[in-house]
């Protein structure tokens, strides 16, 4: 046969300089530029533009609202960092975060345990595999009205409290003070959990059944294999996606816009609320954009946290 | 990043065609007309497409294409529109809307409209105007009277709704004692969409002739129809003669709490009446006038939202679209309009057809045609923030974590900021 390795070879070696494509071109020279040109344009019209607005917005004094925008420099972040509302809205920001990331992750493992577990039948595995990911099917707005309705003084949560004695009076959960911001954490810790889940599930099934063995035969119980073998196989994934769930929930908006507004008095404002406030009812886009650019720093630390993370693990 | 993407989004609706559809500024060109608003979707289907097929029918050369969104997200579509340069020809606005759009000077100026049209303006029923020029016209009012469960108040010994601020005061702790299934009234406190402020608080003063402004400034202090109003919700709300979780609640879980049989009274848009017949079929209500303080005797104030209309000053056809204006607010369309939203006329010689509507239209027609509208938040600057500031401090005073007087105190401070 004519089209055997070595004549292929031979074939190529013996071309003529000339007749091979030309890759200094002034053609070759623009070819990939042209091939990236599409992405670039998307990015810079999507992202930097808009990124590139907002940072020059926070330089001015009240920019949309005011026809002719005076430049102040740095004013506007004086003003955000000595607003003590900023400081409350970061602190309930922190709350939340932390403490749906945590527990994200907590209920996330010990849910892909359970479907991981030989233990529980395939059938009943499957039912509970559809049961527990319906949280994350869910819109936010959808979830803010279920759990309205459940968290209602006359709602099934409060109805179950009281008739187990728990409670003597139905709570008003998102309309106190004490627990409003208790509440729209368990909301979204309840609508966030399946994300983790699902991940850790497809990361638990990809650890070699060996390495149980192997620690089965040396004596390992199923806490230290927990320990030793399921944490080792599970912490890039786990690593990867608390980075993640830190920035989604940090940007959360629509759950607690929905359910609290930020209120009662000031007790569910997040940063999200606050910089939406500043720009939708005070008009105040300047403000806004800075305390978004505020909002973005933050994030930029964790994703640069999150790029260095993927790279050490793709090497 | 809100607002430049909010601007981008404008920008990016503006070159899907979404805006600015007009093809030729010449009277005798085809123009075709682009109105934003938030009507359609509160109206019976294709009702308004209809009005604005009539105006074409009238006026060949001009189309209107309307542009329809949620009341919610047009407002934040509406001021990056604004932002962008990319408003639609005739705009649908808010009260709580019209003032910064006036500041980023986005609007055309109705008064230079009305003179180049020889219109005369003397059968409007109110303006928004700004150093001497209007730049909204109310097209349809919406009225807040007080709903009254007939049943829930019988059950509680109540014979009639009630008047004055001290008999709603007495009637509402009533039925929160005498019924365990329901409470005498329902008051949402919640910031999401804070015009709890303008509905079930400032709304007493009003009704009863006060005011919180003077000469155009915040007069919160030292006014005894604001204080007295404060203090009345507050006692309301301590008393436990309210739903609770009034500061979580909406405005639509009024409505929905008064269908269920949860609250005896509410003062609400009578734009819901239709929500609740069908939500209750059986459910006996009434509608009368909102309580006023006791020993007032003047015209009774009675609380109104609009639908209000302007036009893009960045149209280059503003003689077209004042032309369209002019069309609904004409006694005939007026009337049609007012008529299919449930609302009040903005055109005084305009009267909504009761024929085969709900009753209670007729007599809350009858108590408006008594009452002096108002909302004195209409126009105002920033009109939502202005509220949420107001309720953040209300619900620390409900709270007990300051006083009422110290509460409008440190809302005055705020407001004159905005101011």
């Amino acid at each position: 046969m004519s089209t055997s390795p070595s004549h292929t070879v031979m074939t190529t070696m013996s071309a003529p300089a000339g007749q091979r494509r030309p890759r200094f071109g002034s053609r070759g020279r623009l070819e990939p530029y042209l091939l990236i040109a599409p992405t670039v344009l998307l990015v810079a019209g999507l992202m930097v533009v808009p990124v590139v607005i907002v940072i020059v917005y926070s330089l001015f004094n009240n920019v949309v609202t005011n026809q002719n925008p005076q430049f102040v420099g740095l004013t506007n972040y004086f003003t955000i960092l000595s607003d003590s509302s900023f400081w409350n809205a970061a602190g309930n920001t922190a709350v939340f975060t932390v403490a749906s990331v945590v527990i994200h992750m907590v209920i996330g493992v010990a849910f892909a345990l359970m479907l991981n577990s030989k233990l529980v039948h395939t059938l009943p595995r499957s039912i509970f595999r559809a049961v527990y990911v319906l949280p994350w099917i869910f819109t936010a707005s959808v979830v803010a009205v279920l759990w309205r309705l459940l968290l209602d003084p006359s709602g099934v949560v409060n109805f179950l409290l009281e008739s187990l004695g728990v409670l003597h009076h139905a709570v008003p959960w998102l309309g106190t003070p004490a627990t409003a911001l208790l509440a729209v954490t368990l909301i979204n810790i309840w609508s966030g959990y399946p994300f983790f889940m699902i991940s850790l599930l497809a990361g638990l099934q990809g650890v070699p059944a060996d390495l149980y063995e192997a620690a089965r035969v040396d004596g390992a119980g199923l806490a230290r294999q927990f320990v030793s073998v399921t944490l080792p196989a599970l912490r890039p994934i786990l690593f990867s996606m608390a980075l993640l769930d830190l920035l989604w929930t940090t940007q959360q908006f629509t759950l607690i816009w929905a359910t609290t507004g930020g209120g009662p008095i000031d007790h569910t404002e997040v940063l999200s609320t606050y910089t939406y406030k500043l720009a939708f009812n005070g008009y105040q886009f300047s403000l806004a954009s800075t305390s978004a650019v505020l909002i973005l720093l933050a994030s930029l630390i964790v994703a640069i946290f999150y790029v260095r993370q993927q790279r050490k693990e793709s090497q | 990043m809100l607002a430049a993407a909010a601007t981008v989004s404008a920008a990016a609706l503006a070159l899907t065609g979404c805006s600015g559809g007009s093809t030729n500024s010449d009277a005798d060109q085809k123009v075709t007309l682009t109105f934003s608003q938030w009507w359609a979707p509160e109206m019976p289907s294709g009702a308004l497409q209809k009005i604005a097929d009539d105006f074409h029918k009238a006026h060949p050369n001009i189309t209107v294409k309307l542009i329809s969104a949620p009341f919610a997200s047009l407002q934040t579509q509406t001021i990056s529109q604004a932002a962008s340069g990319t408003l639609p020809d005739v705009v649908g606005l808010d009260g709580s809307w019209v003032n910064p759009l006036y500041k980023q000077g986005a609007l055309y100026n109705l008064s230079d409209a009305m003179k180049a049209a020889k219109y005369d303006d003397s059968d409007l029923a109110s303006q928004v105007a700004f150093k001497g020029s209007t730049y909204m016209i109310p097209v349809v009012n919406f009225v807040y009277p007080l709903f009254t469960n007939d049943a829930i108040l019988a059950k509680a010994g109540i014979a009639a709704p009630p008047k004055t601020w001290s008999e709603f005061t007495d009637d509402a702790k009533k039925i929160s004692q005498s019924n365990a299934d329901a409470k005498g009234w329902v008051v949402p406190l919640g910031t999401t969409n804070p015009n709890g402020v303008q509905n079930d608080i400032l709304s007493w003063a009003w009704a009863s002739g006060g005011s919180m402004l003077a000469n155009g400034q915040p007069k919160l202090t030292n006014n005894p129809d604001v204080t007295g109003a404060v203090n009345m919700v507050k006692d309301l709300v301590n008393s436990n003669a309210v739903l609770p979780g009034a500061n979580s609640l909406q405005e639509t879980d009024k409505v929905t709490n008064f269908v269920n049989g949860r609250v005896g009274m509410m003062i609400d848009s009578l734009a819901h009446v239709t929500t609740i017949t069908k939500g209750a079929p059986d459910l006996k209500f009434s509608v009368s006038a909102q309580p006023v303080k006791d020993g007032y005797t003047g015209t009774k104030g009675m609380l109104t939202a609009s639908w209000g209309i302007g036009i893009s000053a960045k149209t280059q056809h503003a003689a077209q679209a004042w032309q369209f204006i002019q069309y609904l607010m004409s006694k005939d369309t007026n009337s049609k309009l007012s008529t299919l939203a449930n609302g009040f006329p903005g055109n005084k010689t305009s009267k909504p057809d009761f024929t085969g509507a709900d009753a209670h239209f007729q007599s809350a027609f009858d108590i408006y045609q008594k009452s002096k509208p108002v909302n004195e938040f209409t126009g105002l600057p920033a009109a939502d923030q202005l509220m949420t500031s107001f309720l953040t401090e209300f619900q620390k005073s409900v709270a007990g974590q300051e006083s009422t007087a110290t509460m409008l105190q440190n809302v005055q401070g705020q407001w004159k900021k905005q101011f």
